[in-house]
């Protein structure tokens, strides 16, 4: 439905990214060569197991791979701008102003020592240094009120709210500088499903509002196919599969995403057995031959095993996969 | 079936003391609590100390081959039950019977034989393992403590036969090995080996497969299930997700500040719930089909503390039936057949 509204150039086009963990003796490449176009006010999700590279290629994009971990090649592009070339003060003017996170604990990301509207005001003040005290204090009432906290509360400490109005503050500092694109890793993991519910409906009445692109990423599969546009699955360190979120459940192209698709258990019908993926995802440093994948593939053929599939584009539904069996 | 088309002949109110399942004519729990109260105390000093009421007159029954799960958020009560009923928290009020007996009235040699035969499996297998003893140690130790008269040939293949029996093989190469070199999963089943090496009769799973992968939840799951099955294993599985609740267990009882507001068949609660909150709680499962709008009104809010002293329902204040009389008394059970109840004052 929103391919077509794609503007040629995209907010952030991802290629060929390549991340390393340098280790005392091996590298390990956790993200091998994976390209993904973002458009403006699109939501794409990241989907796949721990340990896929997920979270290593969201920190990546906002330049905050630290050692041991490495970008050791591809290029992200963010309005047409290498993000990899961007000097200390380039840099410091995307993260934030262009490029906010919000993370998984959010709970656990604020001071507990500092009372929130300080670490809002922080914020601004640290990416809007010319902004006047009073500014700042009203910016900051004023994300308060975007995320439907009471705004007597913006002198509280961390620990005088609840776990979903701490998600609720890290979504306001992420928001406060109006950034372009929010990147969402887990960010109702650690919350109940009522309380998700509430987030996830704010995020989207925002993202409406605001027209800010997101990339979000969560396990939770029936989450993200609710939220997002297009969803790229991911196993260990490849892309697999990419498509439009309505698309990932009921026509999946790739074995791995159909088989994480089959192991939600259902909320209606009869109670019957699941059997999940058997396995796990292969370590980084003693990856199968050929397709990654393979080994916990029930329709692997002899291919598999030998040769690297590569992701093709289907040219009508601009979907993407990277299997032997799909083309 | 929506409430509306229920008509009064179908409801049968409970007597003021509810029937509990073994009253019915089912066969005797393993395991039961009735009425059970567990208050805590909150703060310190006279002034700023209250007493909270964690869990409220709750009963529930545990039978062999097969499981209940407890559904609810987040400080409802769930952890605290299984606590209770593996005799880490004594009970404010209520007693536990196991097999028809009440645990009050047990020797010290009656609970020691409790203790092994209710087993706990818990939420985080990173905090549960000791990371400087390998899996094997884990097993041994749990198995000498209950069975000191096994040689150590006979230990050795104890282990060898528990770890199997939970998927992990070649089960030699797991015993060596220590927490840091197993996945969650894997830590996950060396808990359950280490739940079932005194053989138990009853497992409280209190939140197995939260901290798992969703292809590996399915396995951990499963292997629970063939094991209640085969081992005619009572179990209790807490958990807040709905949907893996209907998958293991076949019975469900949602919890909600502390109070059971509706139990049945899992199949039943998860597609004809009566209970607002039960509604609330199916409603907000994330749904594949759906579209989120940002559209929705906000749903949830802090649930209030309950006090020994609190009145009336405790979901008064998030209930969109809610009337007078909801503010000021706590409805009592409504049955609608097949082991199903609900606690609602407008159904």
């Amino acid at each position: 439905m929103s391919s077509d509204l794609i503007a040629p150039m995209p907010l952030l086009q991802v290629r060929n990214l390549t991340v390393d963990y340098i280790g005392e003796n091996a590298i390990a490449r956790a993200v091998n060569g994976i390209d993904f176009d973002i458009a403006e006010g699109e939501a794409f999700g990241l989907a796949g197991e721990s340990g896929c590279g997920k979270s290593t290629v969201a920190f990546a994009l906002a330049r905050l791979t630290r050692l041991p971990g490495l970008v050791s090649g591809g290029s992200i592009r963010f309005r047409g701008e290498e993000v990899l070339d961007f000097g200390p003060e380039r840099l410091r003017k995307y993260r934030w102003n262009e490029v906010s996170f919000v993370f998984q604990s959010a709970m656990n990301a604020l001071n507990p020592v500092m009372r929130v509207s300080e670490q809002i005001m922080d914020t601004v003040r640290a990416h809007q240094p010319k902004a006047t005290g009073d500014e700042v204090r009203a910016r900051a009432l004023e994300m308060f009120d975007l995320v439907g906290i009471p705004s007597r509360r913006l002198d509280d400490y961390p620990h005088q709210f609840s776990g979903g109005m701490r998600q609720r503050i890290g979504i306001a500092i992420a928001m406060c500088l109006n950034p372009r694109l929010v990147i969402m890793d887990e960010p109702t993991t650690a919350l109940d499903v009522v309380v998700q519910r509430d987030i996830i409906e704010q995020i989207c009445d925002l993202k409406n509002n605001l027209g800010f692109s997101v990339l979000f990423i969560t396990h939770d599969l029936g989450l993200m196919i609710e939220f997002c546009d297009r969803i790229g699955v991911m196993y260990a360190g490849e892309l697999v599969e990419t498509a439009a979120a309505d698309q990932i459940l009921t026509a999946p192209r790739h074995p791995y995403t159909r088989a994480l698709g089959q192991s939600f258990p259902p909320l209606t019908g009869p109670r019957r057995r699941l059997e999940g993926i058997a396995g796990s995802p292969p370590p980084l440093s003693a990856l199968p031959q050929g397709c990654r994948f393979s080994p916990r593939c029930t329709s692997a053929v002899a291919l598999c095993g030998i040769e690297v599939p590569t992701l093709q584009t289907d040219p009508q539904t601009k979907g993407q996969v990277a299997c032997h069996l799909a083309q | 079936m929506s409430s509306g088309t229920m008509n009064a002949e179908m409801l049968t109110v409970a007597p003021t003391v509810a029937p509990t399942v073994a009253s019915t004519g089912a066969p005797a729990a393993i395991l039961a609590m009735s009425h059970v109260d567990m208050d805590f105390t909150l703060g310190s000093g006279f002034l700023n100390r209250m007493t909270l009421r964690a869990v409220s007159d709750v009963s529930l029954s545990l039978h062999a081959g097969q499981a209940l799960a407890l559904v609810g958020e987040s400080g409802s009560g769930k952890s605290t039950i299984a606590r209770i009923l593996a005799r880490l928290y004594r009970q404010t009020s209520g007693t536990i019977t196991r097999a028809g007996a009440d645990v009050a009235s047990f020797t010290a040699k009656d609970l020691a034989t409790y203790r092994r035969d209710v087993q706990m499996i818990f939420q985080d297998p990173f905090a549960s393992l000791n990371p400087t003893h390998t899996v094997g140690y884990h097993l041994e130790r749990a198995i000498r403590l209950h069975r000191p008269n096994l040689s150590r040939p006979e230990v050795r293949d104890h282990i060898d036969a528990l770890l199997t029996q939970v998927g992990l093989l070649p089960a030699r190469s797991f015993a060596e090995r220590r927490p840091h070199e197993i996945s969650g999963g894997q830590r996950q089943r060396v808990s359950i080996a280490r739940a079932l090496s005194v053989e138990p009769s009853v497992i409280l799973a209190d939140e197995p497969t939260s901290m798992l992968d969703v292809s590996v939840r399915l396995g951990v799951l499963n292997l629970l299930a063939d094991l209640k099955e085969h081992r005619k294993l009572a179990a209790l599985y807490i958990t807040h997700d709905i949907a893996t609740a209907r998958y293991f267990a076949e019975q469900t009882a949602v919890l909600f500040a502390g109070n059971l507001v509706e139990q049945g068949p899992s199949t039943v609660i998860t597609e004809t719930p009566q209970h607002p909150y039960t509604r609330l709680l199916i409603e907000s499962v994330p749904n594949p089909a759906n579209r989120i709008t940002g559209t929705a009104p906000r749903r949830s809010q802090d649930i209030a503390l309950r006090a020994p002293t609190s009145r009336g329902c405790p979901f008064v204040s998030r209930c969109p039936r809610a009337t007078s009389i909801c503010q000021t008394e706590m409805p009592v059970q409504t049955w609608l057949g097949d082991g199903h109840f609900v606690r609602c004052h407008n159904l």
